[in-house]
């Protein structure tokens, strides 16, 4: 199996799904000749042509929009939006129409778009090249929302989401891009969407994270015996492994780097506090970005959950 | 070096039947009589249905309606020009253009009447949902666009909406990449003169709207929207520039919303009676009438047999919109994902 990194098993996952079904198709700016400004479909447009792989005007409410369309008609969109910043004018679309189509019409039309978007901060880039806002997309009923955490989960993930019939908003983290290489089998293999992975197995603390956070979870834990659970989809989240771990467990530390309030996390807190609240030994914790707009890089490590405030919230709640 | 013009343009304006039912043969397109009786026939069952709606929202029956009198030969003279086969994407107006299509009239008042379960499209009547967000509809029309010519299908595809569209980010966005792609869309704009209070004037500086298309690179044409004849010629020429691969075009139907913007809403607060009684010389049906007469298609026999089995279809609709069972709760679930979400299913618990 060769070990590839995400942009690879993303590229991947892509031109498996456009070998095996015709209606999928790609469009976006940069994402053809260039491959996209993360490389992300390279290679594609010389396979597929340009009739698969559209090369599209510097138009994101368009492109959406436009997908929107393509996708009534039958076809399977993948559109790429070149960073999450840039993706606030698509949100009419996806809002208004992408998240309603099946609703509005009673079933009879359907919106099985993917709308791929570069997100979050750790590559020292510009002004809203860094923002992780997934937590408004989980709160339009509709939409899902996934993230991968890694090479092998981002292939098996983006395949489902383009197979799913509903829209999927595809959150693909740019610190994770080429960080980590993975054994990512070219069989086909698919990951369920809804599910929750449990990354390693604890008794006395889980911690809850997503995308490239997950990572830095990972390296906060060590001594602790904590369970670790990857969310990788956001909307809808895999309840019953959250409230299973956290009845097990009695402690919960949440970490994300979007803005603590109404972040993903506060939907988790609220959830388990309904759920499993009889079980808590401790407060439930969030480690999050703070309630500022992105800062540019020089206040980014300020801003980042670090491990040592994972740690220290994690010896809080020990202290229970 | 002198400065050159490198770029001009001119806008073509299309008339072809006037106030007075008088037609320049010269401009007609060809129809048959069956097809102008048929014409005919669709704008008085429109009207019919439109005035019901203005009755039954009053009664409380419907909930806020927007009404279409005086748009009737904009929308049912773009949508007879469509064949079985082109796909539609319309605004929130076009009552006419549905009840043309095939869409049966009585979900459009179950629609109004607030039950969603109105607008499930029949897989044989090739129209899109009403669309309530302005403009958001002309990106989804350049999508299927893109999705026909992809399949190889030789079919148009064609949207609705009005002069304030014109002003949205969508407009421009759609606009563009349909010139870029050169791809088989109708643009339809009902320019009615009134964005609720807001005039035409105030929502563009172009002279008309129909010069807009020429900075996408493609063909703008002004007609005269309560013109049948003209409406149609122009969307028929356009659909089969369409579908020869010729590109898109776009329409611009100069006509006037006689009514309020929608039931909650009232025109006499921001134009004058004058205005609107100017407009009223300019009504399509009459102008189709008088024609019609002067052929010989019309009496007043027929036109109170067509009075008759209109307000009969109208009569049938609202009896069995009104006898529809109210949806059960669950259903308001139903349709968000393809299956439920295992939230969902504890929240239906509920009922």
């Amino acid at each position: 199996m060769p070990k590839v990194n995400m942009v690879q098993a993303i590229n991947l996952a892509l031109k498996e799904e456009m070998q095996r079904d015709k209606s999928v198709v790609i469009l976006g700016e940069d994402v053809g000749k260039d491959g996209g400004v993360f490389r992300i479909t390279e290679g594609l447009i010389e396979q597929f042509g340009t009739e698969r792989v559209m090369d599209t005007p510097l138009s994101e409410s368009g492109i959406v929009g436009a997908a929107v369309g393509m996708a009534i008609y039958g076809l399977k969109p993948v559109a790429e939006i070149q960073f999450m910043g840039f993706i606030y004018p698509t949100i009419d679309q996806l809002f208004s129409h992408a998240a309603r189509i099946r609703s509005r019409s009673r079933g009879r039309f359907t919106c099985p778009i993917v709308v791929r978007t570069p997100y979050g901060a750790g590559i020292k880039a510009l002004e809203l090249h860094s923002e992780s806002t997934e937590a408004l997309f989980c709160h339009m009923p509709g939409i899902k929302v996934v993230v991968p955490s890694s090479p092998y989960n981002a292939k098996g993930l983006l395949i489902s989401s383009i197979r799913d019939p509903d829209p999927v908003i595809f959150l693909e983290s740019t610190r994770l891009y080429r960080l980590i290489k993975e054994d990512v089998s070219e069989e086909e293999y698919t990951l369920p969407l809804g599910s929750a992975r449990i990354v390693q197995e604890g008794k006395d603390v889980t911690l809850i994270a997503w995308g490239s956070m997950l990572h830095r979870v990972l390296q906060s834990v060590e001594g602790v015996d904590a369970e670790v659970i990857d969310l990788m989809t956001l909307s809808p989240f895999d309840e019953e492994t959250v409230y299973k771990s956290v009845k097990k467990t009695g402690r919960v530390v949440i970490v994300h780097e979007a803005p603590k309030t109404c972040g993903f996390g506060a939907e988790l807190s609220a959830s388990i506090a309904e759920e499993a609240m009889l079980y808590l030994k401790a407060p439930i914790l969030r480690v999050t970005g703070y309630d500022v707009v992105m800062p540019l890089p020089k206040f980014e490590d300020y801003y980042m959950p670090s491990v040592e405030r994972i740690r220290k919230a994690i010896e809080e709640v020990m202290k229970y | 070096m002198p400065e050159k013009t490198i770029e001009s343009f001119t806008v073509q304006r299309l008339d072809i039947l006037d106030e007075k039912g008088i037609a320049d043969e010269s401009l007609m397109p060809s129809l048959s009589d069956e097809d102008i009786k048929r014409m005919y026939e669709l704008i008085v069952l429109s009207r019919t249905f439109d005035q019901r709606a203005l009755n039954l929202q009053r009664e409380g029956r419907l909930g806020a309606y927007p009404s279409l009198l005086g748009q009737e030969a904009s929308q049912i003279g773009s949508a007879f020009a469509c064949e079985k086969s082109d796909w539609v994407f319309p605004s929130f107006r076009e009552m006419g253009v549905y009840i043309t299509l095939g869409y049966p009239p009585h979900m459009l008042y179950q629609y109004w009447a607030g039950d969603e379960r109105g607008l499930k499209i029949s897989d044989n009547v090739t129209i899109f949902p009403l669309c309530v967000p302005v403009g958001t509809q002309i990106p989804h029309a350049v999508g299927a666009a893109i999705a026909a010519k992809y399949r190889g299908d030789k079919i148009g595809i064609v949207t609705y909406f009005g002069d304030g569209g014109t002003s949205k980010g969508d407009f421009h966005e759609g606009f563009n990449m349909a010139g870029v792609f050169r791809l088989p869309v109708v643009f339809i704009c009902q320019n009615n003169q009134w964005a609720i209070s807001v005039p035409r004037e105030k929502q563009t500086a172009s002279k008309t709207l129909a010069q807009k298309a020429f900075a996408y690179g493609f063909e703008g044409v002004q007609v005269d929207g309560n013109d049948i004849f003209s409406v149609y010629k122009a969307t028929k020429d356009a659909l089969e520039k369409a579908k020869r691969g010729d590109g898109p075009t776009f329409i611009e139907c100069f006509t006037y919303r006689m009514s309020d913007h929608t039931t909650s809403d009232d025109a006499t607060k921001y134009r004058s009676k004058e205005e609107v009684d100017a407009w009223k010389q300019k009504d399509p049906i009459l102008r189709l009438r008088l024609f019609m007469e002067k052929k010989g298609l019309w009496t007043e026999q027929y036109q109170k047999d067509i009075e008759e089995q209109s307000t009969l279809i109208i009569d049938e609709a609202v009896k069995e919109a009104e006898s529809i069972k109210p949806p059960h709760p669950e259903e308001m679930f139903a349709y968000t994902y393809e299956k439920l979400t295992p939230r969902q299913i504890k929240q239906m618990k509920g009922f």
